[in-house]
């Protein structure tokens, strides 16, 4: 016996975007960058995103697409939303509104429903195609290096361990932790933990590497290491969204940089336009002020 | 050479050894006495108070040291007893506690209700009155709990007491996780349960480990009320002796010395315990 809608909530429905509105949307910045495969498709498409925290409005609907093989850089001040769009991606936000596509898992946002175990399920696909490495890294530290990394494939991917272990070593290898494998990670510097965390996200094996400020937690000496590794992989074609405030990287490493600012993008391009010569006033002064710090 | 190759920094030459300083020495030689002067003197200051009691009660010539002599054996054998109750309690409770702290952070109203409940009804009742509850008035309800071994009912009443109150222990030492160590596991694709398992509780039990060591001593010293129902440990053996030879005095003493004997062997245990897991942790 349950009631029709209510006459209240009617217009209220009919005011939201349908899932056919929100999948129209196209991100006018994305041109595919120069190690794009030709004819493919974008692999991550943020459509439409907003996103409340209690009566603050913190995304007021970003559309952002990449293709594969990408780096894309989201720079702005503290609190602009770019870290909250990071973690809308892979739903550790709960986006108010909008759709999440990736790696042709699409999950909407359904802010007033309790989520489903099929709905819970399909997040949980998205986020292993979508690996984070975190600004605090995160580290299991009841885990010795090795056992970080092999924790989630062998439990949720299924990957026999023998095979595991083998995908984590050659991502340690690639990270330069090797010779750290079986350490504790209290035992490592700020930078080690940190290319662990990336090995970690690597041995996942996922479409896209997510990372939310990775450097910020560091001490500055120890930043390279870090941009070094990062570096190499947007060179050899990892598909990379990175929330940053390394300019030198973002000039460096990223196909395109988007200057998000209030929880819209006001500017995006490749890195000569946006950091060289940034047309809007507010990248203009954000860039500035960066670049004037010292 | 070399570092002119890969751009590395040529080594600093090596700074030349300082001599060392005696006042270094002289310095750590003083704390050291001063550390022991302190010790001495607490261990007298016991040492006298020990002897003024045991002393008194000799001048007083009230004690039958006869009877002392002849009954202690059988009392003191009772501790073996009370460890066990006290050993068996506190697993079965950690079991409890977990289950209530897992309860207690659910998202699920039902079982976040079951676990409330618990630990409202339990914290909300004394212990004897539980005690009593369980020995007393449930064979009442269903004649089958006669049954059952007076040592299992013991168990079972000072563990589910005790379960509801290391119920906020580890509720506390499970929150005390940081939030990334749970987005961290979720961005990996575990669900929620594996992430309880495998990240957040091996993490907590080593949190609420000095806690559970805390609660065993207290339960060395609450497994004494079993005695009224007639689980025949440390303190219900001193009454029975004392109590029929009307001589609860010389009884008493000696289930309170064990009791307190008992305590400080397990505090010293922990405390070992407790410095052997910090050396662990420093791994830095």
């Amino acid at each position: 016996m349950t009631a029709p809608a209510t006459p209240a909530a009617a217009p209220a429905a009919a005011a939201e975007k349908s899932t056919t509105q929100i999948l129209q949307l196209r991100d006018a910045y994305a041109t595919p960058g120069k190690l794009v495969p030709p004819g493919a498709q974008p692999i991550v498409r943020l459509l439409g995103i907003e996103k409340y925290f209690g009566e603050n409005y913190v995304l007021r609907g970003c559309t952002l697409e990449v293709y594969p093989r990408e780096t894309i850089c989201l720079i702005g001040r503290s609190g602009s939303g770019k870290s909250t769009l990071l973690r809308c991606a892979n739903f550790l936000e709960e986006p108010t509104r909008g759709l999440v596509e990736i790696d042709g898992i699409q999950v909407a946002a359904a802010p007033l429903q309790s989520r489903s175990r099929g709905h819970r399920e399909e997040i949980r696909r998205l986020r292993m195609s979508a690996q984070m490495v975190f600004q605090e890294f995160n580290l299991f530290p009841h885990m010795r290096v090795i056992d970080n990394l092999i924790e989630a494939p062998i439990r949720v991917k299924g990957v026999s361990r023998k095979e595991v272990i083998a995908t984590a070593e050659k991502y340690l290898d690639k990270v330069g932790m090797m010779d750290k494998r079986d350490e504790w990670p209290a035992r490592l510097s700020g930078g080690q933990k940190q290319r662990v965390a990336i090995a970690r996200a690597l041995t996942m094996e996922p479409k896209v590497l997510l990372f939310d400020e990775p450097t910020s937690a560091l001490d500055p000496e120890l930043v390279g290491e870090v941009l070094k590794v990062m570096a190499e992989l947007a060179h050899e074609g990892a598909t990379m969204i990175v929330v940053t405030h390394e300019m030198a990287f973002a000039r460096e490493a990223a196909d395109r940089v988007y200057y998000i600012d209030e929880g819209v993008f006001v500017e995006a391009g490749p890195p000569d336009q946006v950091i060289e010569s940034p047309r809007d006033p507010r990248t203009q002064r954000f860039l500035k002020r960066l670049l004037d710090k010292v | 050479m070399s570092s002119a190759a890969t751009g590395e920094l040529a080594p600093l030459p090596a700074r030349p050894p300082t001599p060392r300083d005696p006042i270094v020495d002289a310095i750590a030689a003083q704390r050291r006495r001063d550390t022991s002067r302190f010790r001495i003197t607490v261990a007298v200051t016991w040492l006298v108070l020990v002897a003024i009691i045991v002393g008194g009660l000799f001048l007083a010539g009230k004690i039958d040291f006869d009877f002392l002599g002849e009954w202690a054996g059988y009392i003191v054998g009772g501790a073996g007893l009370t460890i066990v109750i006290s050993a068996a309690s506190i697993a079965l409770a950690v079991v409890f506690a977990l289950l209530g702290a897992i309860g207690r952070l659910s998202g699920n109203a039902i079982i976040y209700g079951l676990a409330s409940f618990y630990v409202s009804l339990v914290r909300g009742t004394p212990l004897l009155v539980q005690i009593l509850f369980i020995f007393l008035a449930l064979p009442q309800l269903w004649s089958g709990f006669a049954d059952i071994p007076l040592i299992l009912l013991g168990v079972f009443a000072l563990a589910f007491n005790y379960g509801a109150y290391m119920t906020e222990v580890f509720r506390a030492g499970i929150q005390a996780i940081p939030r990334g160590q749970l987005e961290a596991g979720a961005a990996l694709g575990m669900p929620g349960q594996l992430r309880m398992r495998r990240i957040v509780l091996p993490q907590a039990i080593r949190i609420v480990t000095p806690a559970i060591g805390n609660e065993f001593i207290a339960m060395i010293k609450d497994s004494s009320l079993v005695s009224v129902v007639g689980v025949q440990e440390l303190l219900w053996r001193a009454q029975r002796v004392g109590q029929s030879n009307f001589r609860s005095l010389e009884t008493l003493l000696v289930a309170a010395t064990m009791y307190w004997i008992l305590t400080i062997i397990f505090s010293i245990i922990q405390d070992r315990l407790e410095k052997r897991m910090a050396e662990s942790d420093r791994r830095t």
